[in-house]
């Protein structure tokens, strides 16, 4: 098969005041002309990976390869393949869209018409044609990221890397942002994106590895994943621990996996959802038991984990992210957290 | 180029490793950085007033407030300040590329600019020339107001101008000292606070407001031959008169000694700053 991407166990330790592992050993590969997804919560080495593919960050053992060219010792010509966007990569709050677009443009050595012709075709198929002479602090941060998608697009790369394209955005921004990278996907570019939300890795990827402190704990297509965990997440609020107890050893038959008891909710994966909840609810009832909430819902990052690991994502504790890096995450979290509830309602 | 690439690219130019075309392209580059660095001092209040009001106002309080009790035989005051004035503001101002370095880092532009197929020095140059345009246009202003309150050297225009030159090639080997602040530094608040203990003694502990001889015994030897005095004094033989040749002669080996130690040291730090 023909891999647009390759990267064969990279590693990267970070040295400093904690020393941190980012990457231990990651491999894959993915196909021309697909999307990849990295998932994996803060701290996983998605951003790492991404910035050892992208020739900004340097291993320090295994090796990368771009449409076949090794990052390292043809790092410029990679440069000039790929395109970046994402939550560091920023775009000049200083300069107007069309001045961002066109610096762009002349750092990636077009000829002079190109430069301004293309800034002014992204800026229209972005919807940003009328922004496009004002200066980026007045944008709203949909448009920002519309604005740093269109400059990576710049050049026209055929690779292309997406670094958490839609953390931080409200929803209808995100679903905005997901239509845009299909029909760049939808034009033959091969895209590798990071995300924390199963519910975008599902829509987007066609494969997706999961990371966890710096190693691939899982690989697979999205339903892969889903089958394998369950399609559906029953959550069960009771009265009493007592209770969730009880329930716990009731939904036992129902699901994929062994029921969660976390204080008095009781999660469960099951295939099908509503005949699982009807068989749940009928248990209960036989049992005298009367839930105070009673929830289906898509699985989660969380969930994910909890199934692959046993455990929770910790998503602020132990860092695999350079600090300033984490810093900058950080800031951007707070801010996120107010404005995705979708998504980020599972993640702690 | 040997390699082939699977699929097809607009990226316009070849890459080749040639040195003459490799060069073509780090000036290219750097002219790029140089614009956008320009652009965005007009467009931060606080770049444009630390490079335009600011020196009007020391301009004025030194004449005004503190001119008249500070002695200085053989010439006004006004004339005595003026040369000093011209290297203390492109000596602060120069604090403007650490933070502005700094701020590239934290907000993720310089990221971008490293998975750019461009000239690596580009990042640094372009914003050291940045600087160098800036510190033309602050000491044209603060020549105008330099006039106004009655300044008048007495060398001629050439002298004048070569007095100048020599401030600004001070001015730009001291932005690379501040680009390595501002590569070291985790934020731009950080760069700020860590240049200006370093700048203080020696804009203040030199030549710029007070005459040396009129200082402690103990002080006169930093405050004659640092490089921000022996600027000054260059500045001052080549605007006022006075004995000039040893004076710009060391001024010129004071930039190139920092030249040298400096231009490595930033570029090792931009490479390892991860």
């Amino acid at each position: 098969m023909q891999y647009s991407i390759e990267a064969d166990t990279l590693k990267k330790t970070f040295t400093g005041k904690h020393e941190v592992r980012a990457l231990d050993g990651v491999s894959f590969g993915v196909a021309e002309g697909t999307v990849f997804g990295l998932l994996g919560p803060n701290g996983s080495g998605k951003t790492t990976a991404v910035r050892v593919l992208t020739t900004i960050l340097r291993a320090d053992s295994g090796t990368a390869r771009v449409l076949g060219h090794d990052v390292e010792r043809r790092a410029n010509l990679v440069r000039s393949l790929i395109g970046l966007a994402g939550q560091y990569a920023a775009v000049d709050e200083n300069l107007t869209g069309r001045e961002n677009l066109e610096m762009v443009g002349r750092l990636n050595h077009l000829g002079r018409s190109q430069v301004t012709g293309r800034a002014k075709d992204l800026l229209e198929q972005f919807d940003l044609a009328d922004a496009g002479d004002r200066i980026l602090k007045t944008y709203s941060g949909g448009m920002r990221r519309r604005l740093d998608l269109a400059a990576a697009l710049v050049a026209r790369p055929t690779v292309l890397f997406l670094d958490e394209p839609t953390t931080g955005l409200d929803p209808q921004s995100r679903n905005d942002l997901w239509e845009v990278i299909e029909s760049l996907v939808g034009g033959g570019t091969t895209v590798l994106l990071t995300t924390q939300y199963l519910e975008e890795a599902d829509r987007l990827a066609d494969t997706l590895v999961v990371l966890d402190h710096g190693r691939v704990i899982a690989e697979g297509t999205p339903e892969a994943l889903k089958a394998d965990l369950g399609a559906t997440v029953l959550e069960v609020g009771l009265e009493s621990l007592e209770e969730a107890r009880r329930s716990a050893v009731l939904f036992d038959a129902l699901g994929t996996h062994t029921p969660v008891v976390n204080g008095t909710v009781v999660e469960v994966t099951v295939d099908n959802g509503p005949e699982s909840a009807m068989l749940g609810l009928r248990s209960l009832d036989q049992e005298g038991i009367i839930p105070s909430a009673f929830t289906l819902r898509e699985p989660s990052l969380d969930d994910v984990f909890l199934a692959l690991t046993g455990r929770r994502t910790e998503n602020e504790t132990p860092s695999t992210e350079d600090e300033t890096a984490q810093k900058r995450r950080r800031g951007r979290r707070r801010r996120a957290g107010q404005a995705m509830p979708i998504a980020t309602g599972e993640l702690q | 180029m040997t390699t082939t690439i699977s699929a097809p690219t607009i990226s316009g130019a070849p890459h080749s490793d040639n040195v003459m075309t490799r060069a073509r392209w780090a000036m290219v580059d750097t002219w790029t950085i140089t614009k956008r660095n320009i652009l965005t001092y007009t467009r931060i209040p606080e770049a444009l007033f630390f490079s335009t009001v600011q020196p009007i106002m020391f301009v004025l309080l030194f004449v005004y407030v503190f001119g008249g009790s500070i002695h200085t035989p053989g010439t006004t005051y006004v004339n005595y300040l003026m040369p000093g004035i011209f290297v203390q503001t492109v000596a602060f101002g120069s604090v403007q590329t650490s933070i502005g370095l700094a701020e590239d880092l934290q907000k993720g532009i310089i990221e971008r600019f490293r998975a750019l197929p461009m000239a690596r020095s580009a990042v640094l140059t372009g914003r050291t020339t940045a600087d160098l345009a800036r510190n033309i246009l602050t000491i044209i202003i603060v020549t105008v107001v330099g006039f106004i309150v009655g300044f008048r050297p007495t060398t001629g225009v050439l002298a004048y101008l070569a007095g100048i030159l020599v401030i600004l090639m001070f001015a730009y080997a001291l932005s690379w000292g501040f680009a390595v602040i501002g590569l070291s530094a985790p934020n731009s608040e950080v760069a700020q606070v860590v240049s200006f203990p370093i700048l203080f003694p020696l804009v203040f502990a030199s030549s710029a407001f007070v005459p040396v001889s009129q200082m402690p015994g103990w002080l006169q030897g930093f405050a004659t031959y640092q490089p921000v005095s022996v600027t000054i004094s260059a500045c001052r033989a080549l605007m006022l008169g006075g004995p000039t040749a040893k004076w710009v002669v060391q001024s010129v080996l004071w930039a190139a000694v920092l030249l040298v130690v400096l231009v490595p040291l930033a570029v090792h730090r931009y490479r390892t700053r991860t």
